[in-house]
């Protein structure tokens, strides 16, 4: 078993004054041989949420297990790896890549250094490089050899848990398709446990089993990929769906909506009640009588919600033609039928 | 590490730093050599030239005791170089040790030494040194440790600083993750990347610990007869300094040299470090690559089209490099007419972003522009007066960049910066302009634009700058707004606020937009046209409606199948192009997409295609483009994760 749990997770970073909350009580598990995928905007402290399963944040209450186990309570874990977002930064310069996958290997499970040379030609191997790159220096690759390097040097720890944090977000778009799917691959053959952070909702989609999104340090809906994508019930998620660059809207015509121009919060003073209601577009800004959004916080009552979402108004949250949604579905089901029909030009041959 | 070895090699091919190498080097060995060669000399007593002026015999004349002060002057190297290098290693090695600690420390034993060595930074060096030396007590070994740990603060505060700029680095914290220890990382990851500006501080200290020891010599707390530095000879040369100058001169001489040399040596290893630029050489600008595979300016006159507001024939950007010039924009024509939204998107290292930085005249030299024809507004940009073009770019031309908040001046109100454009251009007074300012950002949407123009560019967020830097653009009467990668920093639902504002600042003032982006569906959810780049050359040209349904050049159409949008299919291998863009300086002979094209012939490797019309407002360079049947003939051609680079 290599389950991934994020039991309540809290970040607080500075004092109680000018503190911030980036991770709020966060509750999320990966499952054994699972893809989950983290979506959200930049603040929405989706970085720091990984950045505590591997200690690099501080966790101010609540627990991470791995595989049952606390995973502060082990030292030396490398059960637990970690790939970040700029291969510019995350390789030591001066460090040949071979030494930087070398280090990463546990001490004693490859005595010799021919053995170890060995199984650094087999990583590479692995992540599609020619071992002979082993002597050469981060500088004389590539940004997507450099997030290869990295990614071998994750897999050196043979982990059971990989958290992958915006691996692709400052590729280009040609290395970036070639990235996704080696990391596709790779969590497939070594039947690896995933927690893959992105802001783009498209590349989350393409690997990810299980979406959770995440909005101002808390997860406001999560599902199943194809449910969450085909029937969002948070109006953030359907917010972000709809933003998200596709062929088959335009930008051309100005925006309906009232709440469009809405600036994000603050992250040091988030709203009361629902965080999201400044924002909201089925929220108290256009329903004036829904108040219960700016006083009740959703997160209580939504382990009951479909999609265990964070939002009073789930059932009445479907759109409505006039909600600026686009395709409207009928409400209150979540039955396979009625949900092919929410917005069929989404969902191609893929779901 | 050979290249390591280059870098220092590279120290002595400058004039500073050959002459400093060479003058390092016979210090060096004069200390080694001295003492064996003229201790002897140095040391013999001549009675019968007791104070005496320089003579044929004596250069620079005797001490009280009749002894050759030429000869101890050399003599005395040794001992001032050899106190000097150890008290720099004893205050590189507290320093260092001091410095990096709290990387290795607990965090609250870790902010101690801090604390500690911000307090002792504070003192001034040499009186930390006095200081010391009475502790230590007066002689060669109190002076010795008085130097070294009055230079440690700095070096500590130096090494701090760096050590704390590295350990935030990814590396770091993936070595962390990895399992290696706080000493390892230390070791291995913190001080090699400190080494060198480290070291080039060492050096410059031996310099600075030299010139002290010579003081504290000077001052009789250093070196105590019968042992004798360069500071006890100036001392003792100073006593007599009305009969024989030159007794005080060569010390004084020797001591100025040897320190130029450590401080000269440290300065130019440093500008060789790259801690500091030095500029290139560079040759005679390239004559403008012949035009004859640049085809006709699309000439939409006839189709009734509205007047250019850019135009741009045969246009070239050229830098100057380590092996010549390498021009990163080969030949780029195209039109943008009024009100016309015209989308740039290629790879990075396309060309696109200096395509249209070059448009608006920001080509900083060594950079060279040259083109057949670049017309802004009806305007050359190659040879109107500057005077006159300021005006008129700083009113018609708005430019919008990737990091909003490298684009405001940190320091001055988002008001008073818009303010500027008019004050500048408009000649509005300061009231008239701030005004203004606040009416423009309200046209751009910032809410409470009263108060937000008060307020500083770190107090708006992301996209509240984006739009402020619109509202700039909007302080004039803007034909043409530019706007490179302007949503590349921002999330998806911002962009999409950006990117309408951006559409409704079109449909108000009729302005022309040009988006560089280099994600093609942004491109397309936003602009009438795009033009798509590759390796310095437009390569595709082409209305948005035809882009899904009839893209005939493989790169646009491998562009298209790259990106996974919310219709890829999630159980096929996404599409990828293999290889990687040419450098611009190594572009093969024929089409530059040629290597990594599913379609190459014998053709295409040998000419390079020329940009060729293929419908009213369709131009493709391919010498076979795809037909527009085929949905995505590129994708028989996908290649799995497998693909190496």
């Amino acid at each position: 078993m290599s389950e991934l749990v994020f039991d309540a997770v809290s970040v607080r970073y500075g004092n109680r004054r000018t503190g911030l909350t980036a991770v709020d009580g966060v509750s999320l598990t990966v499952p054994s041989g699972q893809v989950v995928g983290l979506v959200g905007e930049s603040g929405s402290g989706k970085s720091t949420l990984a950045r505590a399963a591997v200690g690099l944040a501080p966790i101010s209450s609540g627990r991470v297990l791995l595989a049952g186990t606390d995973v502060r309570r082990r030292t030396r874990n490398r059960h637990l790896q970690m790939v970040f977002q700029d291969p510019y930064s995350s390789l030591d310069p001066r460090m040949s890549i071979g030494e930087s996958i070398t280090e990463a290997m546990p001490r004693g499970a490859h005595p010799g250094r021919g053995a170890r040379r060995e199984e650094v030609a087999r990583l590479l191997e692995l992540v599609a490089l020619d071992p002979d790159r082993a002597p050469m220096l981060p500088g004389q690759l590539s940004g997507g050899q450099r997030q290869r390097v990295a990614l071998a040097r994750a897999l050196a720890g043979q982990p059971r848990v990989v958290i992958a944090d915006e691996i692709t977000s400052s590729l280009d778009v040609a290395v970036q398709g070639a990235v996704l799917n080696l990391v596709r691959d790779l969590q497939r053959q070594l039947r690896l446990s995933m927690l893959f952070i992105s802001h783009n909702l498209a590349v989350v989609r393409y690997l990810s089993d299980v979406i959770a999104v995440m909005y101002l340090g808390r997860i406001v809906e999560s599902g199943p990929t194809e449910q969450v994508l085909a029937d969002p019930q948070h109006p953030y998620t359907r917010d972000l769906l709809e933003a998200a660059p596709s062929r088959h809207t335009t930008l051309l015509t100005a925006d309906p909506s009232a709440v469009a121009d809405a600036e994000p919060p603050d992250p040091h003073a988030p709203p009361a009640g629902c965080r999201y209601h400044p924002r909201c577009a089925i929220g108290p800004l256009v329903h004036s009588e829904r108040d219960v959004c700016t006083t009740t916080d959703p997160a209580d009552g939504a382990a009951e919600r479909p999609h265990n979402a964070a939002c009073h108004f789930v059932l009445s949250a479907r759109p409505t033609p006039g909600d600026g949604f686009g395709p409207s579905a009928p409400g209150g089901s979540t039955s396979n039928a009625e949900v092919s029909t929410v917005t069929p030009d989404r969902r191609g041959g893929a779901l | 590490m050979r290249r390591r070895r280059e870098k220092w090699l590279a120290l002595t091919r400058t004039p500073v730093g050959a002459v400093s190498t060479v003058l390092v080097l016979a210090v060096l060995a004069l200390a080694i050599l001295g003492p064996v060669l003229w201790g002897h000399r140095a040391s013999v007593v001549d009675t019968d030239a007791i104070s005496r002026g320089p003579s044929d015999t004596h250069w620079m004349g005797t001490d009280g005791l009749g002894r050759d002060i030429f000869y101890r002057v050399l003599v005395a190297t040794r001992l001032s170089v050899e106190l000097a290098l150890l008290a720099t290693a004893i205050g590189v090695v507290a320093g260092t040790v001091l410095g990096t600690a709290p990387s290795v420390l607990p965090r609250w034993a870790g902010r101690l030494v801090a604390a500690i060595v911000n307090i002792a930074v504070a003192f001034p060096g040499l009186l930390l040194a006095l200081f010391f030396a009475v502790i230590f007590g007066v002689g060669t070994k109190g002076a010795v440790l008085a130097i070294g740990f009055a230079t440690a603060p700095a070096f500590a505060r130096l090494a701090q600083t760096m050590a704390a700029g590295v350990a935030g680095r990814d590396y770091v914290a993936a070595a962390r993750v990895a399992g290696v220890g706080r000493f390892r990382v230390l070791v291995r990851h913190i001080l090699p990347n400190i080494g060198d500006p480290l070291v080039v501080n060492a050096t410059i200290g031996a310099g600075d610990a030299l010139l002290s020891f010579a003081a504290l010599s000077f001052l009789g707390i250093g070196v105590q007869a019968p042992s004798y530095d360069w500071g006890r000879l100036l001392g003792e040369g100073l006593d007599r300094i009305y009969i024989n100058p030159a007794a005080a001169l060569a010390p004084g001489v020797a001591v100025v040299i040897a320190g130029l040399a450590f401080n000269l040596f440290g300065e130019s290893a440093a500008a060789v470090i790259g801690l500091r630029a030095h500029s290139a050489r560079i040759g005679l600008r390239p004559a403008l690559l012949p035009r004859e595979d640049v085809p006709d300016r699309d000439d939409g006159a006839d189709a009734g089209l509205s007047a250019p507001v850019l135009a741009v024939q045969n246009l070239q950007v050229a830098f100057p490099g380590r092996d010549g010039w390498t021009t990163p924009v080969r030949g780029v024509t195209f039109t943008v007419r009024a009100g016309e939204a015209v989308g740039v998107v290629g790879e990075s290292g396309s060309g696109k972003s200096l395509t249209v930085l070059a448009a608006a005249r920001l080509i900083e030299r060594p950079g060279q522009v040259s083109a057949d024809q670049l017309e802004f507004a009806g305007t050359s940009l190659l040879n109107t007066p500057e005077r006159e073009l300021r005006s008129l770019l700083g009113t018609s031309l708005a430019m919008v960049f990737q990091d909003p908040m490298t684009s405001f001046n940190p320091t001055l109100r988002v008001g008073r910066q818009l303010a500027e454009v008019s004050e500048q251009h408009q000649g509005l007074g300061r009231r008239a302009a701030f005004a203004r300012a606040v009416d423009r950002l309200r046209a751009v949407q910032v809410p409470a634009a009263q108060r937000r123009a008060r307020q500083y560019p770190h107090e708006f967020s992301g996209g509240m700058r984006q739009r402020a830097m619109i509202g700039m653009g909007l302080m004039g009467d803007p034909r043409l707004v530019i706007a490179d990668e302007p949503t590349t920093a921002l999330d998806v639902t911002v962009q999409r606020q950006v990117l309408r504002l951006l559409a409704r600042v079109r449909a108000d003032t009729q302005a022309a937009i040009l988006l560089i982006s280099h994600d093609i569906t942004v491109v397309a959810q936003t602009c009438d046209r795009i033009l798509v780049m590759y390796a310095g050359r437009i390569v595709e040209d082409l209305p948005t409606a035809e882009l899904y349904t009839s893209s005939r050049h493989p790169y646009t159409r491998a562009l298209l199948d790259a990106v996974p949008d919310l219709d890829t299919d999630r159980h096929a291998p996404l599409t990828v192009i293999p290889g990687r863009p040419p450098e611009p300086g190594q572009l093969p002979a024929g089409c530059a997409f040629a290597p990594r094209c599913p379609f190459t012939d014998e053709r295409c490797r040998e000419n390079d295609p020329a940009l060729a019309r293929i419908g009213t407002a369709h131009r493709v360079a391919c010498w076979h483009p795809l037909a527009t049947e085929t949905e995505h003939p590129v994708r028989e051609v996908a290649v799995a994760g497998g693909a190496r680079e």
